[in-house]
């Protein structure tokens, strides 16, 4: 199936249609949710709690014997929720730092969930093949109700967002002033928290406990290079998360059948990439050329002024000087010098440089307007 | 007699084992600019926290005015130190200003024109109007002490207290600000400041907490800021002169 074909048959076939919703929707929700993880420095919590996941999604197998996936799901938010409160819960009372408790508590449900996988397996149930695909997920298997689960969520993520706009934004941005006013921090983070691993949960069957955190941070990561207002970055990392979604999903169904969660990493991975290249205000590109520019002015401006200097010391100010005495100085380049020609500020006659009248004004105002601009 | 404005009762503090407080009992008089001077980790910045619930004390009760603080926060106004923040969050000038009025809003409910036309006041008078827009990270150390203070003054409180305002802030900004504590104080308000720059508490304020752990004395600047006192506090000998 190649590309033109797949646009075809994302209106026309069911399976389809319903697995790029799923993706995108997914990625929305974890986008906009991602936006507070990476502001919050809480970046390595949603890797916590996906690993966290794993565990409840073998016992809710063990406990049931179907593979159900919301009653899974409903095993993996679970023992996520117990994953996530047991770091705060490290972090507030002993002395480890946040770093240790979240890698603590990811390679311990994680490696007891593969420790369940595996006695799982050996089990004499037909039933238990498969459970093995939370691990890299597997967007092939959403149906409807997967979908409509999804959209569910969102629109509740989407309402308890606008509802508590303020008090999540406060408290992103000081929660200890927050207290202050009398908000209860405990309850607001407790809900933002609740809801990042609600959305884990989600992407579980989609993306898999490995690379769900990616679909988390990469969507926010590209969004704050490109807005310094926090609505804006909530929206674009939807809108990036959305995107990496719907067009992993179309790639790796026109490919081959590519998995389709690393597929819609990867995706994520290049609006990241492209972010930091190519943001106007924070991207790297940009802030090259800025750099070098400035270096250029600053070295003409340099130029300017030691001819300046010298200029003033003669009674014309256009006295001419040979290359080699500006050399001697300060090895000034001829390309700086060529360059000044071409503004006309300054005069080559022969081999004899000298200021000229446009030249020495722009001169005599520069150290004035070096002073203005740092004011 | 002038009213109490906050009243500590046997406040001790402590991070694991080690107290960080050893029962504070103070009485901080209403209308005072209040300097906490003591060494580092003599507990200055643990004890503004305490008072204002950001940490549980093991023992000990705070009022404000005769009155238990949860039951009198919105009196209490709060300037946290620069440094507690990420500035590199996406918001603007404004916007961190009108963080000041969240807490007379209460829950959900948005700030309207009436809070953003506050909120520029309060820009005004520390002299930020013309960085509104700004966004945070783009604005210097002085000028990011001056928004958090402009974010306090929006909450129109009682009772300021101020977490080392002046630390790393130019000279300018210096004056801009102790000119402001000095007219809440003239309007009748109490500010308690952390303070690190002994030579200029004569200057700035008329009353001073010396504080190491325990608190060594607290009274009006002109009685108590004397060489015994600044000796007892910092543990070695100290020379100041006071201008009568």
């Amino acid at each position: 199936m190649d590309l033109t074909e797949y646009i075809k048959l994302v209106f026309t076939d069911y399976t389809l249609r319903t697995i790029t919703l799923g993706t995108a929707i997914l990625g929305a929700v974890t986008g906009m949710l991602g936006s507070f993880a990476v502001l919050r420095k809480q970046s390595l919590l949603g890797d916590a709690i996906s690993h966290a996941a794993l565990p409840g999604i073998a016992i809710a197998f063990l406990i049931t014997g179907a593979k159900d996936s919301n009653i899974l799901l409903l095993g993996a938010l679970i023992s996520g929720l117990i994953g996530t409160f047991w770091i705060r819960g490290i972090i507030s009372k002993t002395h480890l730092k946040s770093d240790t408790a979240l890698g603590l508590i990811l390679s311990l449900f994680f490696g007891f969930g593969m420790l369940l996988l595996t006695f799982i397996q050996k089990q004499p149930n037909a039933n238990q093949a498969g459970l093995d695909k939370y691990l890299f997920g597997q967007a092939a298997t959403l149906v409807e109700s997967d979908v409509w689960m999804m959209a569910i969520v969102t629109g509740l993520c989407l309402f308890v967002l606008l509802l508590f706009w303020k008090e999540f934004k406060i408290l992103l941005f000081d929660a200890d002033y927050t207290k202050t006013l009398g908000f209860n921090t405990k309850l607001i983070d407790i809900l933002i928290t609740s809801f990042i691993v609600l959305a884990i949960v989600l992407g579980l069957q989609t993306v898999g406990v490995v690379l769900m955190s990616a679909m988390l941070l990469a969507p926010a990561a590209a969004a704050r290079q490109w807005t310094n207002s926090l609505s804006i970055m909530v929206f674009l990392s939807a809108i990036f998360g959305a995107f990496s979604g719907v067009f992993g999903t179309a790639i790796s169904a026109s490919q081959n059948n590519l998995s389709t969660g690393p597929v819609i990493v990867i995706i994520a991975g290049v609006f990241v990439l492209v972010s930091f290249i190519f943001s106007p205000s924070r991207g790297l590109l940009f802030k090259q050329i800025r750099f070098l520019k400035n270096r250029r002015d600053l070295q003409l401006h340099k130029t300017l002024a030691f001819m300046f200097r010298i200029a003033e010391t003669h009674e014309n100010i256009s006295h001419p000087h040979a290359i080699k005495i500006l050399n001697n100085f300060q090895g000034f380049t001829k390309r700086t010098l060529q360059k000044l020609v071409s503004k006309n500020y300054v005069k080559l006659d022969g081999t004899m440089w000298s200021l000229t009248e446009k030249g020495f004004k722009i001169a005599s105002n520069l150290y004035n307007q070096q002073n203005n601009n740092n004011e | 007699m002038t009213k109490i404005a906050v009243q500590i009762d046997d406040l001790t503090v402590a991070y694991n084992y080690k107290p960080v407080l050893w029962d504070i009992d103070l009485e901080i008089p209403e209308g005072v600019l209040m300097a906490i001077v003591g060494p580092n980790g003599a507990g200055k910045s643990t004890l503004i926290k305490s008072i204002l619930g950001i940490l549980k004390p093991i023992a000990g009760s705070v009022s404000i005015y005769n009155k238990p603080y949860e039951k009198q926060r919105q009196l209490v106004a709060y300037v946290p130190q620069k440094g507690s923040v990420d500035w590199d969050f996406p918001t603007t000038a404004l916007d961190v200003v009108m963080m000041g009025t969240y807490g007379s809003l209460g829950w959900i409910k948005r700030p309207g024109q009436k809070q953003k036309k506050a909120a520029l006041e309060a820009l005004e008078k520390v002299g930020m109007l013309p960085f509104k827009n700004r966004q945070i990270s783009q604005l210097s150390g002085g000028q990011q002490q001056r928004i958090f203070l402009a974010r306090a003054l929006v909450q129109n409180a009682s009772i300021y207290f101020m977490d080392e305002p002046f630390q790393g802030v130019d000279a300018t900004t210096e004056i801009a600000i102790i000119n402001i504590l000095k007219e809440l104080r003239k309007a009748g308000k109490t500010v308690i400041v952390v303070h690190h720059d002994l030579q200029t508490v004569p200057e700035y304020f008329d009353w001073v907490t010396f504080l190491n752990v325990k608190k060594i004395a607290t009274g009006p600047v002109k009685d108590i800021f004397n060489d015994d006192n600044l000796t007892k506090t910092y543990g070695i000998n100290y020379k100041v002169s006071i201008q009568e």
